[in-house]
């Protein structure tokens, strides 16, 4: 799940400093589940917004703002408000942001920040899990990420900050490598860590990166 | 040949001390202290950028010591650089026939005065070394020739405390697989502690240098004890500095500082020391003379 997090209402109302009329768009998905652009979000920014005089000429929750052909779909139905609006208020993450500024005409502006991949503890709480680097590691590390959940992203084992099994940088954080030693530890499977590994290729994470099935699919036909 | 690797390997005992560039373009204090240890030390580390703090870099401080006639050893962290500045950095030692250099992962940027920055860590303290070692095999990471090849006597750091030790004692090995040829350890202020990382470690082949750091007060044996991984500060010591009178207690630390390296000699429990007095780095002979080194 794409983790977002509300950005603070004077940060969004300066973007709409110049804007009277507004579209809010949010997400069904995982705007949805972080409880900054459900239903719920959007009629509160609205109300938000009211107060403050703009105008909001409609809101509508994507499903999911980030399908590109989905969203252009979907946003036929605010057509007529569309050709009037000032500027469409996007509620989802920033992916789906950049999905709708490249099917809509009026500047978009982003009501969330974006934070991390990360997983639903329970409602309301989320820990980001992972970090996308592209070629994943969990195979020999018990499962529990040392790129994501080591701050220092760490592919030989624990530094020396550690501190009652707590990071340097937080004691809210578990020294992720001291979890993945007890872990290996209980399967047998300490030899993973004692193994020596190549130096990280973060080629791999390189940005912007591209997937096209169709193209793979080809390529595989070809060999 | 590296003074460290010959007179570990010589098998007499070793002295290191540490020194932190200055926040600044003035490194006259830095330099006079080095002259006060000059022939009495076989090397001297200079921190990069310590404590994640913004300093003069590591490499332009060793150039300086070098100059002065004294051996130093260029410490090198994962944090601010990346594979191929690493690999630079250390190819720039080899120009200047730098001959020690010493892993570490470094301290994360939120510890440190600038925490703002983007930490880098492409490559941890193993990565690192195996760096090193590739770059004195005469070829750089990803298999290119070099032209001229730098020769390293490697080091590492190691935590003689830690919870699970053995997770330490692990990575202490893959160290010493990348390279690492000696360490030195966290501060150590009793001889237990030593006694049985030692007996922990026999079976790895690396010289061991004790680290040392001078109490200077109760406060800041306190301060090590809650705050610092791996130190633990016995209270026997803690009481003894907070007894001496307020005026003489550096003085006492520092004699402290010199018994225990006196005691660890005696029992043959490292292979030398390394000596970090923090900011009062002017104390270093001083230690040297309590110790009889």
């Amino acid at each position: 799940m794409i983790i977002s997090q509300k950005k603070a209402f004077d940060e969004v109302l300066e973007f709409m400093k110049d804007k009277s009329k507004v579209v809010l768009t949010g997400c069904s998905e995982c705007a949805t589940v972080c409880k900054v652009g459900g239903e719920e979000e959007l009629a509160e920014m609205k109300e938000l917004l009211e107060l403050e005089g703009k105008e909001v000429l409609g809101t509508i929750v994507l499903s999911p703002a980030c399908n590109l052909l989905n969203t252009r779909k979907d946003l036929k139905q605010l057509k007529e408000e569309l050709k009037v609006a000032d500027a469409i208020l996007s509620l989802s993450c920033g992916d789906g942001t950049q999905t709708i500024a490249k099917v809509a005409k009026p500047e978009v502006y982003p009501a969330t920040d974006t934070m991390f991949i990360g997983e639903i503890e329970r409602i309301g709480q989320f820990e980001e899990a992972c970090k996308a680097c592209g070629e994943c590691e969990l195979g020999w590390t018990a499962a529990i990420c040392p790129i994501t959940k080591c701050a220092k992203g760490l592919m030989n084992g624990p530094c020396g900050g550690a501190k009652d099994k707590k990071c340097e940088v937080s004691d809210d954080n578990d020294c992720a490598w001291l979890l993945i030693y007890d872990k290996l530890k209980d399967l047998g499977k300490l030899g993973n860590m004692m193994e020596m590994r190549e130096p990280k290729n973060f080629e791999k994470g390189n940005a912007p990166r591209r997937i096209n099935l169709r193209n793979q699919e080809k390529e595989t036909a070809k060999a | 040949m590296s003074l460290l690797k010959e007179v570990l390997e010589r098998g007499e005992f070793g002295v290191t001390a540490e020194m932190a560039p200055p926040k600044g373009t003035d490194l006259s204090h830095l330099l006079e202290c080095a002259r006060l240890i000059k022939g009495r030390v076989h090397g001297v580390n200079v921190t990069d950028f310590q404590s994640a703090v913004l300093r003069a870099t590591s490499l332009v401080t060793c150039k300086l010591l070098q100059d002065e006639g004294l051996e130093p050893i260029l410490q090198l962290t994962g944090r601010d650089r990346n594979r191929i500045a690493i690999q630079g950095e250390l190819l720039a030692a080899g120009v200047f026939g730098m001959e020690n250099a010493l892993a570490l992962t470094g301290d994360h940027t939120v510890v440190g005065d600038h925490p703002q920055a983007k930490p880098v860590f492409d490559l941890d303290s193993v990565g690192i070394l195996q760096a090193a070692t590739t770059l004195m095999s005469g070829k750089d990471m990803t298999g290119h020739e070099l032209q001229g090849t730098p020769n390293f006597f490697l080091g590492a750091c190691v935590t003689p405390r830690f919870d699970p030790m053995e997770a330490q004692i692990l990575k202490m090995e893959k160290k010493i697989k990348a390279g690492a040829k000696f360490f030195q350890t966290q501060a150590i202020y009793d001889l237990e502690t030593m006694r049985e990382f030692k007996e922990k470690t026999k079976h790895l082949d690396a010289k061991i240098l004790a680290g040392i750091i001078p109490l200077k007060s109760a406060g800041m044996a306190k301060f090590m004890n809650n705050n610092v991984p791996g130190v633990f500060v016995p209270e026997d010591q803690i009481e003894r500095i907070k007894n001496a009178p307020k005026e003489e207690r550096v003085q006492e630390g520092i004699k402290m500082a010199g018994e225990l390296i006196r005691q660890l000699k005696e029992e043959g429990l490292c292979d030398g020391v390394h000596i970090m007095a923090i900011g009062a780095e002017e104390n270093v002979p001083l230690i040297l003379d309590a110790a009889g080194l």
